[in-house]
């Protein structure tokens, strides 16, 4: 609890927060436009809705940064922000059914420069609060289950149904439902595949320098190429074995598509998987090593007994890196028809439609995220010695 | 070492002399379609691609860098488990994404991906930097105390020199990234390598997307390895490995 003596000088980040908050909260809130294309018009949080409407979440929001002044206690400061995270979704639903009330058929509200900063900051002061009392891993498995609820009844209620993105996905359901099983298949399916690849070859470069030596260097030049050009260099090779290997084509391998991406992304999850499979098997210490050699283990028995055990946290941080990685690169699998999420940011660049990209990107960041705190968890609960961090 | 020579010239020719590869891209490109990416020279995207990248990192490492030095000063103390939060949740960002939420807030072209770059860029640099200055052997720190440096001198010719190894894997890191981002960043009508590829998917001319690749891969190959090079060289120097 060396936070709570500190005293004073740790309430500059809630100063810092409460500044930047106010200051959001003159920047405009919603935009409305004339339809999905064109850019928006900027509203002022005052006047999104009546006064008897907007006034309570104002003061929402306005009470959560003050309590997030109170930096002696955490809790105060996560109730805070939590109310203030409310009186956003509030003005945001009440805003949105208002705004439109009349504007036109084709008329469009979304959020505004001043919601996206004050979700932003309103975020960081949950994070800063809860990492004062740096949870455990049940703690935090529990608060994103929570998140994740509260944000899927939202969206089930349909209180922000009004909302342009909301519209954006309501006209594209199937092909979002689409979009996020491609998606999910990319990022998982390469990583199994790398998995499977990936975690032999470590136990093999364990064992022999030399394949060390000559291996990890090939897999970081790898690494960097950008993914454009790599999932681009795919698409050639693959044309090539889809036209000269027979029955290549029947099982999906064509030039184009899912097949490329595919195998770009298994490319890049190789050198995390290996890398941490090496450094995983290599944290084991020696006096254990020594102890299993002396008890008569065979090389397989310490492999599976021993080493694998000691070494799963460090393999499961690879795992992470490439889960947060590959959900990302999936993205640029749109580019090349490979499907995914990728796809509406594409088409919505393409257009200059905001919230078709924002159907893209928000999902995929959200994963991401999520995918994250999971592996964050994963890791912790594995560790061999517990240790924590202040 | 050779083949680092050769890399460099062959990366050299496909900028300079794309004429010379006719024969090796056209049976990737479709019947009678172009072979070369003409539409602009190969050497200004290559020089706008590659300014883009030296501008963001450049403001990326020079922020990120103030930034850590002055979290890791007594007074900034209190932005340090804000800051940790910051850097852990924002690289969980994917690039791509936060090109793409770029464009809302700023319109297309270069300004959305210089952005883009700058802001992700500083999240690597600033992780290395922090660990770096914080990271610093007790004993040296004590011996600078010792002869009566002040706490600039302190900072310029002990901490900083001593943590440049570790901020420049940091730099190397943001570099690489931000070369793959520079090269979506031609969906959002940055001028860079990306166009050339964007041009041969768009038009089913796998000649240019393996043009486009092969300068863009070649590249991040040869920056990376050049600046893994001066890392060890600094290392050397300063005799910690």
């Amino acid at each position: 609890m060396r936070m709570r003596d500190a005293g004073p000088a740790l309430l500059a980040p809630g100063l810092l927060f409460a500044g930047l908050g106010f200051a959001a909260l003159l920047a405009p809130f919603m935009t409305l436009a004339a339809n999905r294309i064109v850019a928006g018009e900027g509203v002022a949080v005052w006047r999104v809705a009546d006064p008897v409407v907007t006034l309570p979440g104002i003061v929402a929001l306005a009470a959560g940064l003050g309590l997030g002044l109170l930096t002696a206690w955490p809790r105060v400061r996560i109730a805070g922000a939590a109310m203030g995270l409310a009186g956003l979704v509030w003005l945001l639903s009440q805003g949105a059914t208002v705004l439109l009330d009349g504007a036109g058929q084709y008329a469009r509200v979304s959020p505004g420069a001043g919601f996206w900063c004050l979700l932003v900051i309103l975020a960081l002061l949950l994070a800063d609060a809860l990492s004062q009392l740096s949870p455990g891993p049940l703690a935090r498995a529990l608060l994103l289950a929570a998140v994740v609820g509260t944000l899927a009844l939202l969206l089930q209620s349909g209180a922000l149904s009004q909302l342009s993105v909301m519209r954006e996905y309501a006209s594209r359901q199937d092909a979002f439902g689409d979009a996020s099983l491609r998606h999910l298949g990319l990022a998982f399916g390469s990583l199994a595949v790398a998995a499977a690849i990936g975690l032999p070859l470590g136990v093999l470069c364990h064992r022999r320098e030399t394949l060390r030596r000559a291996l990890l260097p090939v897999l970081s030049f790898l690494q960097t190429i950008p993914s454009l050009a790599m999932f681009g260099i795919m698409i050639p090779l693959l044309g090539w074995v889809a036209d000269t290997v027979p029955g290549a084509q029947s099982v999906g391998i064509a030039g184009i598509g899912f097949a490329p991406a595919f195998l770009a992304l298994v490319l890049y999850s190789l050198l995390p998987v290996v890398a941490n499979m090496l450094a995983g098997l290599q944290s084991a210490p020696p006096a254990v090593i020594e102890a299993a050699r002396g008890m008569g283990m065979t090389d397989r028995q310490r492999l599976f007994r021993v080493e694998l055990p000691l070494g799963l946290s460090v393999i499961l941080a690879g795992v992470r890196i490439v889960l947060v990685q590959n959900i990302g690169l999936a993205v640029i699998a749109g580019l090349i028809g490979g499907g995914g999420f990728g796809t509406f940011v594409f088409q919505g660049l393409n257009q200059t439609a905001t919230d078709l990209i924002l159907l893209g990107a928000l999902p995929t960041v959200a994963l991401a995220l999520s995918a994250a705190i999971v592996m964050d968890i994963l890791v912790e609960l594995t560790r061999p010695i517990p240790e924590r961090t202040p | 070492m050779l083949l680092r020579a050769a890399l460099v010239a062959l990366l050299g020719a496909l900028v300079l002399r794309p004429g010379w590869f006719v024969w090796a891209f056209a049976p990737f490109a479709p019947e009678g379609g172009p072979v070369i990416y003409e539409r602009t020279t190969l050497l200004s995207l290559s020089l706008s691609h590659l300014g883009l990248v030296v501008l963001a990192s450049g403001a990326a490492t020079l922020v990120a860098v103030t930034l850590a030095i002055l979290v890791t000063r007594p007074a900034g103390a209190a932005f340090r488990p804000l800051s940790r939060t910051i850097t852990n949740v924002g690289q969980t960002f994917p690039p791509v994404a936060v090109l793409a939420l770029a464009v809302p807030a700023l319109g297309f072209g270069a300004g959305p991906t210089l952005v883009a770059l700058f802001l992700y860029g500083l999240l690597p640099i600033f992780e290395n930097a922090i660990t770096g200055l914080s990271t610093l052997p007790p004993a040296t720190m004590e011996a600078a105390r010792g002869i009566g440096l002040n706490r600039w001198q302190r900072l310029l010719r002990v901490e900083l020199p001593l943590a440049m190894p570790v901020i420049l894997t940091g730099i190397r890191l943001s570099v690489v990234i931000a070369l793959g981002t520079a090269t979506i960043g031609s969906t959002v009508a940055a001028k860079t390598l990306g166009e050339v590829i964007i041009a041969g998917l768009l038009t089913n001319n796998t000649a240019y997307v393996l043009q486009g690749g092969l300068i863009v891969g070649l590249f991040a190959v040869l920056i990376y390895d050049a600046l893994v090079q001066l890392e060890t060289r600094l290392s050397r120097r300063l005799g910690t490995v």
